[in-house]
């Protein structure tokens, strides 16, 4: 075997997941190509469909707003050498426990209702993901099959809860009555001024500052505390782990409980900052756009942010497609998620001897 | 209805939901007594499906379709082998990057090719479907409550793929342990090093294990939407992929339970399609969503150790590479 | 046979050169085995032994060199193409899949047909006549997973033979088999030989070279240092080829100082992961000032002594008291028990001892983690880490003396000092050391020699794991000799001798004087 080849820091940070992104884009232009459209226009519709207008920016935040919560989710996970398919589950719960505070305490001051719903959904989220990560650090129960479970599980619990019970009296779709308006996150339409004005039709909201944060916090967290440290020793070596002293079943636990929390932080977007209400099936998919997320961002806070950013730009910008070309839609969209996650991770390989061979750093050991 | 006829009903609705989830189970096994993990069952099945859909709509031929679902699910899998076992990438990694890429590209194309907002055209016309196989006399036999009802509703009535799927689980079970190739893939999946140092290709082996696994995928994606539906519509495996991994895992990764599986959770589907809002004794209304939950509950507490124990292929996950 | 003509030799390698990126792992090898006979192939642990046979078996492809197998050219690309050639091989960690019986084992590969069952039949009726032939019973429909260590060897050694092979590689088939079993070995290979099969045997045990070949050749850093005939040669002379100079690495060190017992063990009993009970009552107490040496053959229960004293495994019975705090009883874990003045080197460094992926730094504080030192508030201290880890790497000589480089950047030798720098800079009572210079330079180990000398003079306790018998010899105040899990003999430094140890070490229970 030819000894591991290396790549200068900042190429394996930032040029891979570009080249990988380069790679994916070229070939979903080809599907767009294969379908009878131009490329370089359904491009510029994306680009302009997210970009375009403050309107169109303000919706590419805010899609990129559940984006970081869930990329930040998985990643958590990841540096603990765990794989949560779960956060959309999580995200569905968490947004159960955000949605019940917002229906219950909505009468009060946002003050009051803001905290007890982070609260809520982060301890709704993290104990939904609690379960299978306990079933693996004691039952030695292999999470990723557990947490796909655990997502169709909720699925089928959540349609239980708003058809039968949290439905609103004499309506026919399954959700709740709206949020009285105490509970509704402030929008950046609030905003005073021209920049208020600029983003009036747009639902980004206050929601994406608590996502900033809570990236930077996750990067002080796992890299600047010792509890980090820990988390990063299981997740590379966990016989090492336990010489340390470390447990790594206690921090499976906890890596999957804040991965849980993250994603379970979700409502505060889609639900206070923009539904109003807790609907059917209100994650859709964003659990799995943070696969995406992370793999691109390479498991790192800036990189997630900006990996979210991009993600919600092909959202935006997406249902632009829909609108300009009557052959594509915004399917186009996941096509290129999942050829993302595919360049990203599985095909990680592939385009990294190659570019080492590029940079002829070979390293010595 | 008196109970007779709604229990042959409900173990008829059985079957019938239970052979596409067979098909991918067996898939699924194949896959992973390979070492391969099987989480690409749900974009491999729905990339057929589409496929199949796609093809039959414009030849006219459900037959040229399940060449066109078999093609596309193989293809598949060669590109989740293409990453996960030469360049030996993250396998659930891979498999979902698939699964989600699918669940885009199906609608996408249909809607390129066909304009009906994501579907494939309806399928009526002769020959575009895998119609049920009526038995001989199974409709005389009808009226005869036992054992003609039996003869007419679970023999009889099905669809082709209904009848191969069956015929499969025997098949599998005497490839996996009856023949040289499924010794060596049950080996490659244990030890690979013990199988490569025995002078096999390891790679080549679990080439060939996921090939099977694309075609059987290709058969169940087919078996949606040219045989037991008319067409594709968006999403429609709706996690049967998922499902269908839950019952290889619940059937311990041995042909027989895993057939088993199947059957218990397709009739828990087939029970939860009746109970809907029927008011039973002592429990009342058993709401449908707890019973369409099941087959995953039971799969958490089976992989929990709390029904039984399952033990999976040693090698699963790991991609081979000669160490130094 | 009788034509006068010698025979060309069973095996014969001319010039194999192999790399692995910058190590060069072979050196222009060459060497020529007699058919009928067995060879010896000894060199320290990295001297490329084992790359060469997997050169030969077709598991690595050399990139010079030819081979020749009675006397004609191969060109050996897989183990297909070995096997084909007549060339079986034992691993040191069998290849056998631990969930099927022996018969689906001794056929995968050579199944006989795309179906089974005629081949199973016939296969079971080949084997049932090998094992007649060369006393080698072994039950066929039991799962290879039930069996006995040496009788899943004894599986590969049919494998092979079922495939033909009339030339037999064995890798350090005794590191896992007891005395007993390894006599058992032996035996065998002498019917092997006397049945016209050439075995080659490689070890790093001179022990094993002196009992069975006919020949043996000495390998050094990836060379061929020399070849001789057994008879004319002695285990002296052999050791000090294999190392390159004369032997018995000794340690300047003063006579012992024993004050009081910071370390007692009482009764102690272990299992592996599996509950099979692999240190059985073991007692002992480890004084501030000396050094105890525990030898013994691998894999005799010395890793989960070391393990339980450490703390990372649960012992089923018995008592472990530091400084009169009982370890066992509190379910004390590695942390804590550091705090408690435990130091712990582990044997394998890489699994266990360092994080791969992390830089220097972040390894120098793994345990320590929570130290105050090291952290602020909240946070990680990073100011106080690179400093401590600079720190250090100049204490204890670490190249390069860079702390942000990844750990897999340094050598064997300056991952090895980074440990023990580690370790001992938490300034430590008692100082379990497992393996200390395993895959390490000549020039690290005298260093880290000096170390261990160093901390017992200051008046701490040492306890030290090695199979080395040198490294025992040369650096044990007393000598525990440890078989089958239990403490068959004491030794003071004076008493020992490599013939005596040797001895206890094969489960002979001395008389205690």
């Amino acid at each position: 075997m030819s000894a591991p080849r290396k790549l200068p820091r900042w190429a394996d940070l930032g040029l891979l997941p570009l080249v990988s992104l380069a790679a994916a884009l070229l070939v979903s232009c080809g599907v767009i190509a294969l379908l009878g459209e131009s490329p370089v226009q359904a491009m510029r519709l994306l680009v302009s469909g997210a970009f375009g207008s403050p309107e169109a920016v303000g919706y590419t935040l805010y899609y990129a707003t559940n984006f970081i919560f869930t990329g930040l989710a998985v990643a958590v996970a990841y540096h603990a050498g765990l794989f949560n398919i779960g956060c959309e589950g999580q995200a569905y719960i968490g947004g159960l426990g955000t949605g019940l505070v917002c229906l219950g305490l909505g009468h009060l001051s946002f003050w009051l209702v803001l905290p007890a719903a982070v609260l809520a959904g982060a301890a709704f989220g993290g104990a939904w993901a609690l379960i299978p990560a306990w079933l693996q650090a004691r039952r030695g129960s292999h999470i990723v099959i557990t947490t796909i479970m655990f997502n169709f599980i909720a699925a089928a619990l959540m349609t239980y809860l708003l058809v039968n019970v949290l439905i609103n009296p004499g309506q026919q779709s399954p959700e709740t009555r709206e949020f009285a308006a105490h509970a509704w996150m402030p929008a950046a339409g609030d905003l005073p001024g021209r920049l208020g004005a600029a983003f009036a039709t747009s639902p980004l909201n206050l929601s994406f500052v608590l996502a900033l944060a809570a990236a930077a916090a996750l990067w002080v967290y796992v890299w600047r505390t010792r509890w980090g440290y820990e988390l990063r020793v299981v997740g590379q070596n966990p016989a090492a782990a336990v010489y340390a002293g470390i447990s790594p079943g206690r921090i499976t636990v906890v890596a999957m409980v804040v991965s849980g929390a993250l994603a379970g932080c979700l409502g505060l977007n889609e639900l206070m900052g923009s539904q109003h209400r807790i609907l059917i099936d209100f994650p859709s998919g964003a659990g799995f756009v943070g696969i995406a997320v992370a793999l691109m961002g390479r498991n790192h806070p800036v990189g997630i942010v900006l990996a979210a950013v991009l993600f919600g730009a092909l959202y935006q910008g997406g249902s632009q497609l829909t609108f300009d070309l009557p052959r594509i839609n915004r399917d186009m969209v996941v096509v290129i998620q999942g050829l993302v996650i595919l360049s990203c991770g599985a095909l990680e390989n592939l385009f990294r001897a190659p570019l080492a061979r590029l940079f002829g750093r070979v390293d010595s050991k | 209805m008196e109970t007779y006829t709604i229990i042959v009903l409900l173990l008829a609705a059985t079957i019938r939901v239970a052979a596409p989830l067979l098909l991918a189970a067996l898939a699924g096994l194949f896959s992973e007594r390979s070492g391969v993990i099987a989480l690409g069952l749900e974009g491999m099945m729905l990339g057929a499906a589409f496929a199949a859909a796609a093809v039959s709509a414009v030849t006219g031929s459900a037959w040229l379709g399940l060449g066109a679902g078999i093609a596309t699910a193989v293809a598949l899998a060669l590109l989740l082998g293409f990453a996960c076992i030469t360049h030996r990438g993250n396998q659930v990694v891979a498999a979902m990057a698939i699964n989600i890429m699918v669940a885009g590209l199906g609608p996408t194309l249909a809607l390129g090719w066909f304009n009906l907002g994501g579907q494939t055209p309806q399928l009526d016309g002769p020959g575009q479907r895998f119609m049920s196989l009526v038995w001989p006399g199974a409709d005389a036999a009808r009226s005869v409550p036992f054992p003609g009802l039996l003869y007419a509703e679970l023999l009889s009535g099905h669809h082709l793929l209904v009848y191969l799927a069956a015929a499969l689980v025997p098949l599998a079970a005497w490839v996996l342990y009856r023949t040289r190739f499924g010794l060596r893939l049950r080996a490659v999946g244990e030890n690979p090093l013990a199988v490569d140092t025995a002078g096999i290709a390891v790679n080549r082996l679990r080439y060939q294990a996921v090939a099977i696994s694309g075609v059987l995928c290709g058969v169940a994606g087919a078996c949606l939407s040219t045989a037991a539906s008319s067409g594709f519509v968006r999403d429609m495996t709706a996690g049967k992929g998922y499902l269908a991994l839950a019952a290889l895992i619940f059937g311990k990764w041995k042909p027989y339970p895993t057939l088993g599986a199947c059957l218990l959770f397709a009739f828990t589907d087939a029970l939860a399609a009746r109970l809907q809002g029927v008011a039973l004794p002592v429990v009342g209304v058993v709401p449908v969503q707890f019973i369409l939950a099941l087959p995953y509950v039971l799969t958490v507490l089976l992989l929990a150790g709390f029904v039984g124990k399952a033990v999976a292929p040693l090698a699963l996950g790991t991609p081979y590479a000669k160490e130094k | 046979m009788s034509d006068g003509r010698p025979l060309p030799p069973a095996l014969e390698l001319r010039g194999i050169d192999k790399r692995f990126g910058a190590v060069h792992a072979n050196r222009a090898i060459s060497l020529a085995v007699a058919r009928g006979s067995i060879h010896g192939l000894i060199g320290e642990n990295g001297a490329g032994k084992s790359t060469v046979m997997n050169i030969v078996y077709g598991f690595h492809q050399a990139d010079a060199g030819e081979i020749l197998v009675q006397g004609r050219r191969v060109e050996l690309r897989s183990p297909q193409a070995a096997i084909a050639a007549g060339i079986g091989m034992v691993h040191q960690h069998f290849m056998l899949v631990d969930n099927f019986t022996v018969l689906e084992n001794v056929v995968l590969g050579v199944e006989d047909g795309p179906v089974l069952a005629g081949g199973l039949a016939r296969a079971r009726a080949a084997l049932e006549q090998l094992g007649r032939d060369y006393g080698l019973d072994v039950p066929l429909d039991t799962v290879v997973s039930e069996l006995s260590v040496g009788l899943q060897q004894r599986v590969e050694i049919l494998k092979a033979l079922h495939r033909g092979a009339e030339i037999l590689i064995l890798d350090e088939p005794t590191a896992v088999l007891t005395p007993q079993e390894a006599d058992q070995l032996f035996r065998m290979l002498g019917r092997l030989r006397a049945q016209g099969k050439t075995v080659i045997l490689v070890t790093h045990k001179l022990r094993e070279i002196m009992a069975v070949t006919d020949r043996v050749t000495v390998m050094r850093q990836g060379a061929v240092v020399a070849e001789v005939a057994t008879r004319d040669t002695s285990p002296r002379d052999l050791a000090e080829k294999m190392v390159g100079r004369a032997v018995l690495l000794t340690v300047e060190k003063g006579p012992a100082r024993p004050g009081e017992v910071l370390l007692e063990v009482k009764r102690l009993a272990v299992c592996d992961d599996r509950g099979v009970p692999r240190i059985k009552g073991v007692s002992f107490a480890l004084r501030a000032g000396e050094i105890i040496g525990l030898a013994g053959v691998a894999g005799n229960g010395q890793s989960e002594l070391l393990e339980a004293l450490a703390g990372i495994r649960a012992p089923s019975g018995g008592q472990i008291l530091l400084r009169g705090t009982d370890l066992v009883g509190g379910a004390v874990d590695p942390r804590a028990r550091r705090r408690l003045g435990l130091a712990h080197v582990p044997e394998d460094r890489l699994r266990r001892g360092v994080v791969a992926g992390f830089s220097a730094q972040a390894n120098s504080i793994l345990g320590y983690q929570d130290r105050a030192a090291y952290n602020r508030g909240l946070l990680a201290d990073q100011a106080a880490i690179l400093a401590g880890c600079e720190r250090q790497m100049a204490t204890y000589d670490v190249r390069p003396p860079n702390p942000r480089l990844r750990l897999t950047a340094f050598s064997g030798g300056n991952q090895q000092k980074l440990v023990i720098a580690r370790e001992l800079e938490a300034d430590p009572q008692v100082l379990l050391v497992g393996q200390p210079t395993r895959g390490v330079d000549i020039g690290a180990i005298e260093f880290i020699h000096r170390q261990l000398v160093a901390l017992r003079d200051a008046g701490k306790a040492v306890f030290l794991v090695s199979v080395e018998l040198d490294e025992i010899l040369g650096l044990a105040d007393r000598i525990l000799v440890i078989a089958g899990g239990e403490i068959v003999g004491e030794l003071a430094r004076a008493d020992a001798t490599e013939e005596r140890l040797g001895l206890m070490m094969a489960g002979v229970k001395e008389a205690h004087a």
